[in-house]
């Protein structure tokens, strides 16, 4: 049992915003909630001037595992996760194999079981091999656990065969995250199709290269009936098609990347290929309806869509440098900073976009929500420690990060899982202990 | 400004209009002092310059290698496709041997955008950036400029266009920050899928047609255009190409009178440029050929330490 004591807690789902105590019992379950508990047995940890909220979920999150154990490994990821106040991600299949077997999923599942700090959920791929040609099985990968089915880091580039994955996948009511990329569009694009680009004479990936694969998917699951989520949406035209979408009663939920509500696409003068990443950063104006659509409800979550790499590939010269953010450590602080210290969302909202909404997107019920017989998932956030991002700290393998040296607000000091603490900040230390 | 301080040329973007015109002085004195047939290889004697080319290309890298041993160095020119990369070697590895080997300079072509900036983070030899993808080509700018200053009495509020595929090419870019530093007025033109956006923000114009574009210009400098961009379907056929972006005798008189006609070669006669104009009087490819040699001649003298009193003319 773990009793917390006097934390400030902030549930958007029971509309909590006040002072208790939470006790978890030893089955990982929320089982009291009370101004004041005294309970024989418990452990007891004292969260006075600590904001308590319903773990952090990320609904966008590559673990690299299998084949990509130079980049991040299960272990590592989800300690990056924890650090980054994460009690649950949702990893992506565009690893080596890809996730689009039920064997690779069942190994996954057995590597989640012995390395994992936090709950990991796992994304199938849509088609075998991400090839955009024939579908997976979808029920065998349902079967072995997954929670949705995605080919991030491509769309399925036909038509015909995206509308089939979407007619097939409706009879399990299968949620589909989309990665909406005209590939031949932005073909060979590297950046922001503007005036970045245009300077460091850089080929460009043009804004409407991503809605009109948003427009398509919004089409195809208005005409089939399945739940759609939009990964990582980036422009403004992308954020009015969802509205649009949402009005005529489409299910479709939408996620922005904390990069691209924070940066423009000037992040990358210098050939900075830390600030390269997929969908690019955009433009200003972009930023400003991309916040009025997270206002609005047009945008349900804020997902980090990390991408771990290796220094060496980072090191490549602009075009040939991956794609990608190592983003877990610092999503909080940085979409805390922007947003609520900005006072364009209010900290309830935010915990909705990071916690709540996610646990929705994925049909996980008991999490998401700090309430009687939900899961003891919890982060612990001091709002008022300022940090400076320094990613040679991080504990992911990628320390690719365009946000080195910011100030940023809120910093997650303790992540229980289930329960147990599994990440403690000390500050008198300046270090994280984990326990597994 | 009494003396060159940058030890590396990466772009124009980089440079202020001083460190231009002091660069575009010294190919003066150069010039004049090799029309008199003064010989200047004392200046650079025993130097070694490395010409790095990972991308075809003849005239630049001759251009390069003339310069150098008319300052009396000597040179090594390095073609990709017979060295050691084809083993997986990085152009850093690359680079960096041929450092360790002890030049004194180092010139890059390379068709990566950014590559010189890249590997001068990396490099303590002076590096100069012969072309590096559609980022820039700094000496072709200022061998244009420098043509163009023959000609005309000042930059200032000169007007000047350029005519082709802006998207893909170093040469405009490197082109439209030069004048622009000097106080001219830049123009772009070309097909709408060859003008990459945000191009109004560097500070040009963009024209919406021929006559429009060649109005009242003092300079028509044209980009060659590549058959690969026909393929790619950015414009249908090179016969509609000519009869919409081509310069010809009759579009080329909306210029001014006195305009010169400026190309940074090899020229696709009939296509971007048409046959009649070939050995029109004011078109100065030629001249540029000859220039590209004096300016490079400044550029590697002063990136090695030299100053504009050194040269008497």
């Amino acid at each position: 049992m773990l009793l917390l004591k006097s934390g400030w807690v902030v549930c958007p789902s029971s509309n909590l915003n006040e002072k208790l105590d939470i006790l978890i019992d030893d089955q990982g379950k929320i089982s009291a909630l009370a101004p004041q508990l005294e309970v024989d047995g418990a452990e007891v940890f004292n969260a006075e001037g600590l904001t308590v909220v319903p773990g952090l979920i990320d609904l966008h999150t590559h673990l690299r595992e299998p084949g990509g154990e130079a980049q991040e490994t299960i272990k590592t990821g989800t300690r990056a996760a924890a650090a980054g106040g994460y009690t649950t991600v949702a990893c992506m299949g565009n690893t080596n194999p890809k996730l689009d077997n039920p064997l690779v999923i069942r190994y996954l599942q057995q590597r989640i079981k012995e390395d994992a700090l936090v709950n990991v959920f796992i994304y199938g791929c849509i088609t075998k091999g991400q090839e955009g040609k024939e579908l997976t099985e979808m029920a065998s990968l349902l079967a072995e656990g997954v929670v949705g089915f995605s080919d991030d880091g491509r769309s399925v580039a036909s038509n015909a065969v995206m509308r089939r994955a979407m007619l097939y996948g409706r009879q399990f009511d299968a949620l589909f995250s989309l990665h909406c990329e005209d590939e031949e569009i932005c073909k060979g694009g590297a950046a922001n199709d503007g005036y970045a680009a245009t300077v460091l004479g850089i080929p460009g990936m043009p804004a409407i290269g991503e809605e009109l694969i948003v427009a398509r998917d919004l089409l195809l699951a208005e005409e089939t009936g399945v739940r759609v989520h939009i990964a990582h949406l980036s422009t403004a035209g992308s954020v009015r098609l969802v509205r649009e979408a949402k009005k005529r009663g489409v299910r479709v939920t939408a996620e922005v990347c904390p990069h691209h509500i924070c940066l423009t696409e000037d992040a990358i003068m210098g050939y900075n290929t830390m600030a390269k990443v997929n969908p690019p950063l955009r433009t200003q104006a972009d930023i400003d309806s991309i916040i009025a659509g997270l206002q609005d409800g047009t945008i349900d979550a804020i997902a980090t869509d990390h991408a771990p790499h290796t220094s060496i590939d980072k090191a490549k010269d602009f075009v040939h440098a991956p794609f990608g953010i190592s983003g877990l450590e610092t999503a909080f602080s940085l979409a805390y900073t922007a947003l609520v210290k900005t006072n364009c969302l209010t900290l309830p909202a935010l915990i909705t976009k990071m916690s709540l909404n996610p646990a929705k997107i994925l049909g996980l019920k008991n999490k998401g929500r700090i309430a009687l017989g939900a899961d003891g998932d919890l982060t612990l956030i001091d709002l008022n420690k300022e940090t400076i991002i320094n990613p040679d700290n991080f504990e992911s393998k990628g320390k690719n990060s365009p946000f080195a040296g910011k100030s940023v607000v809120g910093f997650p000091v303790v992540t229980i899982v289930g329960g147990k603490i599994i990440m403690k900040y000390d500050s008198t230390l300046d270090q994280r202990q984990f326990y597994k | 400004m009494s003396k060159f301080n940058k030890t590396s040329l990466l772009g124009i973007s980089y440079l202020d209009a001083e460190e231009i015109k002091y660069i575009l002085n010294l190919a003066k004195k150069i010039k004049n002092a090799q029309m008199q047939r003064k010989n200047l290889r004392h200046l650079l004697q025993n130097r070694i310059m490395v010409n790095l080319f990972f991308e075809n290309s003849t005239r630049t890298c001759m251009s390069f290698e003339t310069a150098a041993k008319k300052l009396g160095m000597d040179v090594i020119s390095f073609q990709a496709s017979t060295s050691s990369l084809a083993k997986g070697e990085t152009i850093l590895d690359t680079a960096k041997t041929i450092e360790a080997l002890g030049p004194d300079l180092l010139t890059i072509r390379h068709s990566y955008s950014g590559i010189c900036d890249e590997l001068k983070k990396q490099l303590k030899i002076p590096v100069i950036n012969a072309g590096d993808g559609w980022h820039e080509h700094p000496s072709q700018a200022l061998l244009d400029i420098f043509t163009v200053g023959e000609v005309k009495p000042s930059y200032e509020n000169l007007k000047v266009v350029i005519v082709g595929d802006i998207t893909h090419s170093r040469v405009a870019r490197s082109n439209i920050w030069g004048f622009q530093k000097l106080g001219a007025e830049v123009t772009v033109f070309g097909p709408p899928t060859l003008i990459p956006k945000g191009i109004e923000q560097m500070g040009v114009k963009v024209a919406n047609s021929l006559q429009e574009a060649l109005k009242d210009k003092d300079v028509v400098m044209v980009l060659r255009i590549q058959r690969e961009r026909q393929e790619k379907g950015y414009f249908p056929s090179k016969r509609e190409y000519a009869n919409l972006y081509g310069i010809n005798k009759d579009n080329f008189a909306y210029a001014k009178r006195d305009a010169i006609l400026l190309h940074p070669g090899p020229v696709n006669y009939g296509v971007e440029v048409a046959h009649e104009m070939a050995n029109h009087p004011r078109f100065l490819v030629n001249t540029q050929v000859s220039n590209g040699v004096f300016v490079r001649m400044a550029l590697i003298y002063l990136l090695l330490g030299g100053e504009l009193k050194d040269v008497v003319a």
